[in-house]
């Protein structure tokens, strides 16, 4: 028996390396995170067009979704993901940290730090607005019902996370007790901690849990398109923070399979025109200043704050705040 | 065995039921299948009818589109490549384990006993995890794997090895009580009389087993169909390539695609009713064959 699943095992295997090794054709592997979906499939078929027209060369997308720190674990057991494209840079930074899987500067090797889009944090509240929901305080008062994934697992929820805390910082004299202490009454106002974004969605609107859900900009806008503007409408707060999901090429796996190149063009692609509207489309917050200024209608102007000025980058704000025994682990617990 | 019980039943009821001293008070009786059919249908047929109805509440057109998309197609020909695999390598397993227990005595057979029972009581996270340990890039296979470029987690053979692990005992676990009620003098007798180990397997065994094998057979199939946990774990969720259909219907599901994700969850429901209705069918027939036998 052990012979014969073995034999399985090594047709499988055989029959799955085979596929990418042609000339004319070329497969790439995009480990993606949830709420990309619809974006990628636009974009992969628009660069596989260019890259054919470039080359001749037919390349083929294959895209695999899910909550980012559990696809960054998934590259790093050995998923072959010639490119990654995440929620946030400490997830890719792993591919890095454990495996060296990419070299250190990573995030240097493509423009903004290797982020071709941006989002922000908004609220979802039901049509009409009915708690009268404007801004961050509003999310403290006692009769509000906030929806929010979970931050120890969702890439989405460190950010709302991290935007109450810097608006409570940057209130008239706020400081880290102050924002603490918002933090922790914002908490106290959850219903229920999904553990991913999409999840947390569906809680809101199809469960019909809580007034106000805390969204990254592009999901809210994918909400109201495939749910109904008629039954939610998008509150931007005077403060939000800029998200920045980063991509990156994984060097370890394109070397070995020999598709640098397409990977490296498919990434840059992102930064082009083309790539930008898309992003634009499907409400990602373009970093072309040409086609953002096309789209200012949607992108409402925020004051927006960066995690590297407020909390000092990633690596430091994951460390202090959401690392077993940080401060959220504090705060919720109590 | 199951035969045995209902035949039993079955006589009994003239017998029991319609004595007023044996019978229970009409409100206790009201009360047991109030409790028994309200619990099921709230909690069966409810869910059910629903995946039926939403899976056809957009039209049967989107109800085929859901079922004919290149992505749901792979999903349900990796969903039946798994358990073409798996089960067969169960059956095999299964014969041998029951075999080995039921008619040898050796050491260590009351921990091979329990063993085989593992898979159930090991969550099917953990399962997955497992081999994600023992076959990533960062577990113990991982370098040599990459090496001679053999891939088998986040690629089709982790799916196959996760959906057998999970579906090990299901043949093994219906067949030894079986085996070990007949004993082995029937066997002992033909072997006696001068058949070849292999006939005494094919004429003698395999009659006596065949029913509680089916059934084994039938419920392992179904298992495998429909494992999420371990096989969501060792998948790497690659579109059309790596998706089972729980998978696929998970990630439709999320896409917003609410019909298309209860068409593919329907056929799901449809594959389970199959195997139930084929399962009250060997049972029905094994319990014929089982008085037919019991008849002087």
């Amino acid at each position: 028996m052990i012979r014969q699943t073995r034999r399985f095992v090594l047709a499988g295997a055989l029959a799955l390396t085979a596929l990418p090794a042609s000339a004319q054709n070329v497969s790439l592997l995009n480990v993606s995170y949830d709420p990309t979906r619809e974006l990628y499939v636009e974009i992969n078929a628009a660069f596989a067009k260019e890259w054919q027209a470039k080359t001749g060369q037919n390349v083929r997308i294959r895209q695999s979704h899910g909550g980012s720190g559990r696809q960054a674990r998934a590259v790093i057991d050995g998923l072959d993901a010639d490119v990654v494209t995440l929620a946030l840079a400490y997830d890719i930074d792993a591919l890095h940290l454990n495996g060296k899987l990419i070299p250190a500067d990573w995030q240097s090797r493509l423009p903004n730090n290797a982020s071709p889009y941006t989002s922000t944090i908004v609220f979802l509240v039901r049509k009409g607005n009915p708690k009268a929901i404007r801004d961050w305080n509003d999310l403290v008062k006692p009769d509000v019902g906030v929806v929010t994934p979970n931050p120890k697992t969702s890439g989405g929820a460190r950010w709302n996370y991290l935007a109450a805390w810097a608006y409570a910082l940057k209130q008239p004299g706020g400081d880290d007790a102050k924002a603490r202490d918002f933090v922790r009454a914002l908490f106290k106002n959850v219903k229920v901690l999904d553990s991913g974004a999409r999840g947390a969605l569906t809680s809101f609107t199809e469960r019909g849990i809580g007034d106000v859900f805390l969204s990254w900009e592009n999901e809210a806008f994918l909400a109201l398109k495939e749910l109904g503007a008629d039954k939610f409408e998008i509150v931007v707060p005077s403060l939000s923070i800029l998200a920045e999901p980063p991509v990156s090429v994984v060097d370890r796996v394109v070397d070995k399979r020999g598709t640098r190149a397409v990977a490296e063009a498919y990434l840059q692609f992102l930064y082009t025109k083309e790539g930008q509207e898309i992003a634009a489309k499907h409400f990602y917050r373009p970093r072309d200043p040409e086609v953002a200024a096309k789209h200012a209608e949607t992108f409402k102007k925020v004051n927006l704050i960066t995690i590297d000025d407020v909390f000092g980058g990633w690596t430091k704000a994951q460390a202090t705040h959401f690392n077993d025994g940080g401060v959220f682990d504090q705060i919720y617990a109590k | 065995m199951a035969g045995n019980a209902a035949s039993l039943a079955r006589k009994g009821e003239t017998r029991f039921e319609h004595r007023s001293a044996t019978r229970d008070p009409l409100i206790v009786r009201v009360l047991v299948l109030t409790v028994a059919l309200g619990f099921f249908a709230i909690f069966l047929l409810l869910p059910l009818v629903v995946v039926f109805a939403e899976a056809l509440r957009k039209g049967f057109e989107t109800y085929w589109a859901a079922l004919v998309d290149p992505d749901a197609q792979s999903a349900i020909r990796l969903t039946l490549l798994a358990a073409a695999i798996a089960v067969p390598l169960n059956l095999v397993f299964g014969v041998s384990a029951a075999w080995a227990i039921a008619k040898y005595q050796f050491r260590g057979k009351a921990f091979l006993t329990t063993l085989i029972d593992l898979p159930f009581s090991v969550s099917p996270v953990i399962a997955g995890l497992i081999y994600v340990l023992v076959f990533g890039a960062q577990g113990w296979f991982g370098p040599w794997l990459r090496e001679n470029d053999i891939r088998v987690i986040f690629a089709v053979p982790g799916i196959v090895l996760a959906t057998v692990f999970v579906t090990f005992p299901f043949i093994a676990r219906e067949l030894i009580p079986l085996m070990e009620q007949q004993g082995s003098e029937e066997e002992e007798a033909a072997i006696v009389l001068g058949a070849s180990g292999w006939q005494t397997f094919w004429r003698v065994t395999l009659p006596n087993i065949k029913w509680g094998l089916l059934y084994g057979v039938i419920l392992c199939n179904a298992r495998a169909m429909g494992e999420f946990g371990a096989v969501s774990v060792v998948s790497g969720h690659v579109r059309g390539e790596t998706n089972t259909m729980p998978l696929h219907v998970e990630i439709l599901y999320n896409e917003y695609q609410f019909a298309a994700a209860f068409a593919v969850a329907s056929l799901l429901a449809l594959l389970a009713l199959l195997t139930i209705a084929l399962k009250s069918l060997v049972e029905w027939r094994s319990g014929r064959t089982q008085s037919r036998e019991d008849a002087p």
